[in-house]
């Protein structure tokens, strides 16, 4: 047998949850299993017992409140990628999620998985970032709110003590008429991204730059905002330009290195995905101001 | 709280109940306790896909799952998608095609390209290739594989009124179902 022996817990409520990860030490949330499962089958991760989330179905679904969105911890990748009125209201998520593994992880994958796992390079996280998203844990000890950029603490470490459990993410929706984009390179469909980037642009009535907000993942530990390139946008008329221009504070984000790629080349990637994201999201934008 | 459970599924449409420890994978359970030896386990890291299979209709890695999550539940896997001794139309693509030398990725390629064609009756060379990028193969090149799919996908289109219809999916006894496996690889 891969994994090493643990015990198992499938509870089917949020109070039973926490209430076993209070009690015991050395516990793992099993989600989607599409991370925890290949960690434990290596035996890099050997805890003593494991929590099945999977049949708490209040962790599951993404409810639409107004403008405000909020996605279940334990919605599955799929499930997000299908909602019809989730890509109506913000299709950036839709977009990102073509990029994220394959139709077999999708159909396990959770957002909450890919949130707590962290890993640089994933999709999800750095698309929460950009719409400036909330997560909400909850504990014995009562709830918290963590926005999305104190979330990311470090390398694939979030913002979750130990007896806390990851409950929803969300966020208010990009006004009506915004325009998005969403790039990546990776060496296989469905691999780890080089780079990744998220563009998210709502432009006022004579097209100037109103609000922005550009992610990137891959490039640096964890999501990074390129908050230089934002300042350089707002106010202004998205020209191509400004746009190369604005795309070029990609190249100071600090880039990972790894066998795939060195770090200039990551920064390198990162700057040319950013001009597409931008691009696509302002060519968006023009469309629905026209339509 | 447990080390070990009993757990009831539905398995090519045949009903299995066995007591299991919790540790184990569903793809070892497959294999090890009830000899469905046809979901091969490569990498059993989720990587290649080999393992993959249907279960209530949908793709899984069976090495990433435990197979007590799949308690309850109703799981196709490669002997399951012949009908007697009669290939499936996906089956029979491989085949015309030349899609499999070793035959290793065989069973998760057709398990991936099942559901894949079930929700999308009319696909792109390049929607099938990014449908099978998570199946690795290492000998054909993935070229007959393609051409398989979508064989495959003009057979079904021609013969399932509707076309969007899932491919019918029967139960067979395990012996037979090696006996394909071993006349699969041949090929």
């Amino acid at each position: 047998m891969k994994p090493s022996p643990f015990t198992y817990h499938r509870p089917t409520s949020i109070e039973t949850t926490v209430a076993l990860l209070a009690q015991f030490d050395d516990t793992k949330i099993l989600a989607g299993g599409q991370s925890l499962m290949p960690m434990m089958n290596y035996r890099y991760v050997a805890p003593e017992h494991i929590i099945d989330i999977n049949r708490v179905s209040e962790l599951s679904g993404v409810k639409i409140s107004g403008d405000t969105i909020r996605i279940g911890a334990m919605t599955r990748q799929r499930e997000l990628k299908e909602h019809p009125a989730l890509a109506a209201l913000c299709p950036l998520i839709n977009s990102a999620l073509e990029w994220v593994g394959h139709i077999a992880t999708r159909n396990r994958g959770t957002v909450g998985g890919s949130l707590s796992h962290l890993d640089p390079a994933a999709e999800l996280p750095a698309v929460f970032t950009a719409l400036d998203a909330t997560l909400e844990v909850q504990s014995l000890r009562g709830t918290r709110q963590i926005p999305m950029l104190r979330w990311a603490q470090g390398y694939m470490t979030p913002d979750l003590e130990e007896d806390e459990l990851l409950c929803a993410i969300s966020f208010t929706s990009p006004a009506r008429g915004h325009g998005y984009g969403f790039h990546e390179f990776a060496r296989r469909h469905g691999d780890f991204a080089l780079a990744a980037a998220a563009a998210c642009i709502e432009l006022d009535s004579s097209g100037l730059v109103q609000k922005v907000a550009i992610a990137l993942a891959g490039v640096d530990m964890v999501p990074v905002r390129l908050s230089a390139a934002e300042q350089s946008l707002v106010g202004q008329a998205p020209e191509l330009d400004l746009i190369n221009a604005a795309a070029a504070c990609a190249s100071a984000v600090a880039g990972l290195e790894d066998v795939h790629a060195s770090a200039s080349y990551r920064q390198r990637i990162a700057v040319v995905m950013t001009r597409r994201a931008i691009t696509d999201a302002v060519a968006r934008a023009n469309q629905e101001q026209v339509a | 709280m447990t080390q070990e459970l009993t757990i009831e599924l539905t398995i090519n449409e045949k009903s299995y109940q066995r007591s299991i420890p919790v540790r184990l994978t569903l793809a070892d359970f497959l294999r090890h306790e009830l000899n469905l030896t046809g979901t091969h386990v490569g990498c059993e890291h989720g990587v290649c896909g080999a393992c993959t299979v249907l279960v209530d209709g949908r793709t899984q890695r069976a090495c990433l799952t435990l197979a007590v999550q799949a308690d309850g539940s109703s799981i196709t896997t490669i002997e399951g998608l012949a009908t007697g001794e009669e290939l499936g139309p996906l089956q029979q693509a491989f085949m015309d095609q030349h899609a499999l030398q070793c035959g290793f990725c065989t069973p998760g390629m057709l398990t991936t390209l099942t559901e894949f064609l079930s929700e999308n009756p009319d696909p792109t060379d390049a929607e099938v290739r990014i449908a099978i990028s998570g199946n690795l193969c290492r000998c054909t090149g993935y070229e007959n594989i393609v051409r398989a799919a979508l064989q495959a996908a003009r057979t079904l289109r021609e013969t399932t009124p509707g076309a969007s219809t899932p491919m019918q999916v029967d139960a067979l006894d395990t012996d037979h179902a090696r006996a394909q496996h071993a006349r699969g690889a041949q090929q």
